[in-house]
């Protein structure tokens, strides 16, 4: 692990609140209003981090390890991906499948301590999550899929370095196919507007929000900021995906992927303005759509 | 980086699974207008010449596809206000994934049909799918419109399959086409009217209730 990409996970540890931050400043400005500052997040966290903490008493140690343990699963697989374009912290080969598995373990044990606190209501969010998920993780799987054919390497760092660097000019439609469907998977994975509605707090439409309800303090502000970091590591892998960091120096590549995160969030805020939440049942046809977009782009990469 | 072309053929199948994955009428009506628009760019960008033949072939293909008949069907769905397939054969899920096996095949095929003279290897499979993706709108979607629609795409994907022989096609014969598909979309409005006025409702099934 060299310099580069120990600053590339640094800043986009420090940079994940912003993620969600941008997003919804661009959907304030977008319909008319001020919003709340870029850095309203941190202040949330820091705010729910100075709070007490209120356990209800029906639930057990799952419900307590679930913030550590989503926390930490979601680091791991930020740890996987190269960030600078050309090293990643961790790398192994298959760890592509670990870094799939590792966003879907930080689901499980959200989903479990949501089913922990015994509340129907906590219930029906879980189920709603779990249901969307496998419609998610295929695509996700099947995105990895077109990079892992394209550049015939297994190893993220591969996969969004060095062996893309090489081959990027000549698949850059299946990559740029691979990047839409990504960004659609990031969307419901983010539990953003077409998927769900971070902004509300209805029984019938929550999913993400209704699973957190009776975390509270320091636990809240854990699940909130490992949230944000999912979103930042979903908008690095697009915009690594897009840009190929190899063929950059290293302080360039850092700036790509601070810009191309800034990029992605307004991207979200613009999506989320533009569009309404879809019908439960129409949001798997959504990412089948993500599924189709990566499976076309899989297709010109094997003719 | 690849050539425009290849991008534009790409573009094309892109909108086809936009057809296909919408319920509303007014977007699959978009896309087909922005497909149109892409048919009419690929000559030139194809041959890279720009001879009269070719600008008067993509001109004729931009005023029909991309503008006239989005035109008309936008103003069918306007005076009979209707918005939305609403009962569709097989779901959208289910047609999603009927395109990209299309695709599949398409891509699949083609490479073993030799033809002469062929200007991109993506030009067969392309016009294969779209074919094969407007068979399915056609079929499986119950709104008039959308039946239109359908039929559309599976014209676009004849003419894409024409661009691979366009030197060798007379100028009269793609006009004539073009002029074809343009009778048959006013035809098929003017039938959507009718169905409309006499049924108050676009669904085609409701024309084999007539035996009785």
């Amino acid at each position: 692990m060299n310099v580069a990409s120990a600053a590339g996970l640094l800043l986009v540890l420090l940079l994940a609140p912003l993620v969600p931050g941008l997003a919804n400043r661009t959907k304030s400005a977008l319909t008319g209003r001020r919003g709340a500052p870029l850095g309203q997040p941190y202040a949330d966290l820091a705010r729910l981090w100075r709070k007490g903490l209120v356990v209800s008493r029906t639930t057990t140690a799952v419900f307590r390890a679930t913030p550590v343990l989503l926390l930490a699963t979601t680091l791991l697989a930020a740890c996987l991906l190269p960030l600078d374009g050309q090293a990643a912290p961790i790398h192994f080969t298959g760890d592509l499948l670990a870094f799939a598995g590792l966003l879907a373990m930080g689901r499980w044990w959200l989903v479990l301590g949501a089913l922990d606190t015994g509340s129907s209501f906590e219930g029906m969010g879980a189920s709603r999550e779990v249901t969307l998920a496998s419609f998610a993780e295929p695509a996700l799987l099947l995105c990895l899929t077109v990079l892992a054919l394209a550049t015939g390497d297994f190893r993220l760092q591969a996969m969004l370095g060095g062996s893309l660097g090489s081959v990027w000019h000549g698949v850059a439609p299946s990559l740029v196919l691979a990047a839409a469907g990504l960004f659609i998977v990031a969307l419901a994975e983010g539990a953003r507007v077409p998927v769900d509605d971070p902004a509300t707090h209805l029984e019938l439409t929550m999913i993400h929000e209704v699973m957190v309800l009776d975390h509270s303090g320091p636990d809240l502000a854990l699940i909130e900021y490992a949230h944000a970091l999912k979103m930042a590591v979903f908008g690095a892998l697009v915009v690594r995906v897009l840009v190929a960091g190899a063929l950059l120096p290293p302080a360039a590549s850092l700036a790509v992927l601070v810009a191309g995160l800034a990029l992605y969030a307004i991207a979200i805020g613009v999506v989320e303005s533009v569009t309404a939440r879809f019908r439960m049942a129409r949001v798997p046809q959504l990412l089948l759509t993500a599924c189709a977009v990566a499976g076309f782009g899989l297709i010109l990469l094997m003719r | 980086m690849r050539p425009l072309h290849e991008v534009l053929l790409l573009a094309v199948v892109l909108t086809d699974l936009w057809v296909l994955g919408t319920s509303r009428l007014s977007a699959a009506i978009r896309a087909t207008a922005l497909q149109g628009a892409l048919l009419a760019a690929l000559p030139v960008a194809l041959y890279g010449d720009a001879s009269p033949h070719m600008l008067a072939l993509a001109a004729g293909t931009l005023l029909v596809k991309a503008i006239v008949l989005p035109r008309l069907m936008s103003r069918a769905i306007r005076e009979t206000s209707v918005r939305r397939e609403s009962e569709p054969l097989i779901g959208f899920a289910t047609s999603l994934l009927f395109g990209a096996v299309a695709v599949a095949l398409a891509f699949g095929i083609a490479p073993r049909l030799s033809l002469p003279g062929l200007q991109s290897e993506m030009l067969v499979p392309v016009a294969f799918a779209t074919v094969m993706i407007g068979l399915v709108v056609l079929t499986t979607r119950g709104k008039a419109i959308m039946q239109v629609v359908g039929y559309l795409l599976l014209e676009n994907g004849i003419y894409v399959f024409g661009l691979s022989q366009a030197q060798r096609v007379p100028f009269l014969v793609e006009v004539g086409v073009l002029l074809d598909v343009f009778a048959g979309v006013f035809v098929m409005g003017i039938v959507v009217f009718e169905i409309n006025r006499a049924f108050d409702t676009l669904d085609s099934d409701q024309l084999s209730d007539l035996r009785d």
